[in-house]
């Protein structure tokens, strides 16, 4: 294993616990504990912990803190409210393309005591080096300030249908109502486990839960607090393997697998990340004209009558035309069955046409099917 | 436990049995490195594999590996209630988690594979 590889603060406690160790996007993560499988089905039927302290975490402030932002993300930040977190693109442009650096979690923090606005951003780990270089290159003279924090702070994804329960029950009951009362893609702060944290309704699996964001040193009492609550529940940890596995299901693009550089966000169903109304953020001329003359292939789910998936780069065919190409694929725990996504002409883009996925030398029927493959039941929680 | 057993570095373990022919299936190591089994495709029966060549495949939720050949030969039989019951695998990997049974071509080429010491002693020094 590699000395340069990162590490979060809560890789003793994964190593410790029998965490396969992986480089995952210059970290040292743990793909799994023991079964990816049983890691998925305890976050959908009680809860998982996850360690996602790779993502990286940005802040921004200063009297010019939104303006600043509203004129770099796709999607809108003027008049963003406290404790409202948005799903962005961060886009540079060259020569008039727009280039996706990555897509973000933009979200409003209360105003520092002196009265500025803070805002974050969560990025993903394979582009936070980019994304501060870019957004750095674009800093004004004065009005805002910007501070990588990835390194000071970790984050933990709780997520399930009892997520919300284990965290609360490691609150002041009004922290844990406050928790328990966030609406989808809401934010505020809580002491959870005796430690301040940044906690949003926000998440990767298709379930419900929080992502909590507390300092380095607080990472691992926090992380064990929350298993060991728990675990009698039926609550456990999670590595990148089930993370991956769970947003598959949940129809979940993936930044460099179905969202890339070139991509048209439309055509990957992140039309709704891009506001393009006055906005003037790079690249939003030339994504108002694709949007006026919609092209090229379209994102759309496949399911395979068997349990083995094609993957990532494999041909999706229909007869002797290849129609279009696998970003993910994989067994889904949760169906029982192989799922993929897929980016395909569109002319074979509606639910219900047979297709075929080239699995090495052989060829795996599967149906076009509507995203996402699994959504939870809300009327449970 | 598997002390008459001979193991090819590609995780495969071999056990002659009293016909001649030679038992080929997965060792527990690799299935336990694999972990969540999905799929397995076996060979037909007479088809003749090369040592070192694919004969077939393992997927788990994370990945697709081959299956190769420890020796040279005909493939003689296969078991073919194990992709059905894959779990088997882990259960009872030396036993009826067998894969393939080969008619080996030269069976001096056993004398290439490793032993259980050597074979506990390449993958006790490999991360998972």
């Amino acid at each position: 294993m590699s000395q340069s590889l990162l590490e979060t603060p809560l890789v003793g406690w994964h190593v410790a616990h029998g965490g396969r160790m992986v480089d995952f996007a210059g970290w040292r993560m743990p793909v799994q504990y023991a079964s990816i499988v049983e890691e998925h089905l305890a976050t959908r039927r009680a809860a998982g912990i996850f360690d996602v302290s790779h993502m990286g975490r940005l802040t921004i402030g200063g009297t010019a803190a939104v303006e600043w932002l509203e004129s770099l993300l796709t999607r809108k930040v003027a008049g963003i409210e406290v404790g409202r977190v948005r799903y962005t693109l961060i886009t540079s442009d060259a020569g008039g393309q727009p280039v996706v650096l990555d897509d973000a979690l933009v979200s409003r923090d209360t105003d520092a005591v002196d009265g500025t606005m803070r805002l974050a951003l969560v990025v993903n780990a394979s582009n936070r080096d980019r994304v501060v270089a870019w957004l750095t290159s674009r800093l004004p003279a004065a009005g805002v300030t910007f501070a990588d924090r990835t390194l000071e702070t970790a984050m933990i994804a709780v997520q399930g249908p009892l997520a919300i329960q284990i965290v609360g029950s490691l609150c002041t009951p009004a922290d844990a109502a406050r928790i328990a009362g966030l609406g989808n893609y809401r934010a505020t702060s809580a002491v959870v486990a005796g430690h301040a944290a940044a906690v949003s309704r926000t998440g990767y699996t298709g379930e419900d839960g929080v992502e909590l964001v507390v300092d380095a040193a607080a990472a691992t009492p926090v992380w064990e607090a929350i298993h060991t609550a728990g675990a009698p529940l039926g609550l456990r940890a999670c590595g990148l393997g089930a993370r991956d596995t769970l947003r598959l299901e949940a129809g979940m693009p993936l930044y460099g697998h179905e969202l890339r550089e070139g991509s048209d966000p439309s055509a990957i169903g992140l039309g709704l990340a891009v506001n393009l109304e006055g906005r003037s953020f790079p690249g939003a001329s030339h994504y108002g004209g694709l949007r006026n003359h919609p092209a090229g292939r379209v994102r759309v789910g496949l399911t395979f009558d068997s349990k083995r998936s094609a993957r990532e780069g494999d041909a999706v065919m229909q007869g002797d035309r290849q129609v279009g190409v696998v970003t993910s694929g994989s067994f889904a725990p949760t169906l029982g069955t192989a799922v993929a996504m897929a980016m395909v002409d569109r002319d074979v883009a509606s639910p219900g046409t047979p297709v075929e996925g080239v699995i090495r030398d052989s060829r795996q029927p599967a149906v076009v099917t509507p995203l996402p493959f699994y959504q939870r039941d809300k009327r449970r929680a | 436990m598997a002390a008459d057993l001979k193991f090819a570095k590609t995780h495969e373990w071999v056990r002659p049995e009293a016909d001649g022919v030679l038992t080929v299936g997965v060792s527990s190591y690799a299935v336990e490195a694999l972990t969540d089994l999905v799929f397995m495709q076996l060979p037909a029966v007479g088809k003749k594999v090369k040592a070192g060549e694919s004969f077939g495949e393992i997927e788990s939720v994370k990945a697709v590996s081959d299956l190769y050949a420890p020796v040279s030969g005909e493939i003689v039989e296969v078991n073919a209630a194990l992709p059905g019951k894959l779990e088997t695998l882990g259960k009872d990997p030396y036993g009826e988690g067998w894969v393939v049974r080969i008619k080996a071509d030269n069976p001096a080429e056993m004398d290439g594979l490793l032993d259980r010491a050597a074979y506990d002693s390449l993958v006790g020094s490999q991360p998972h």
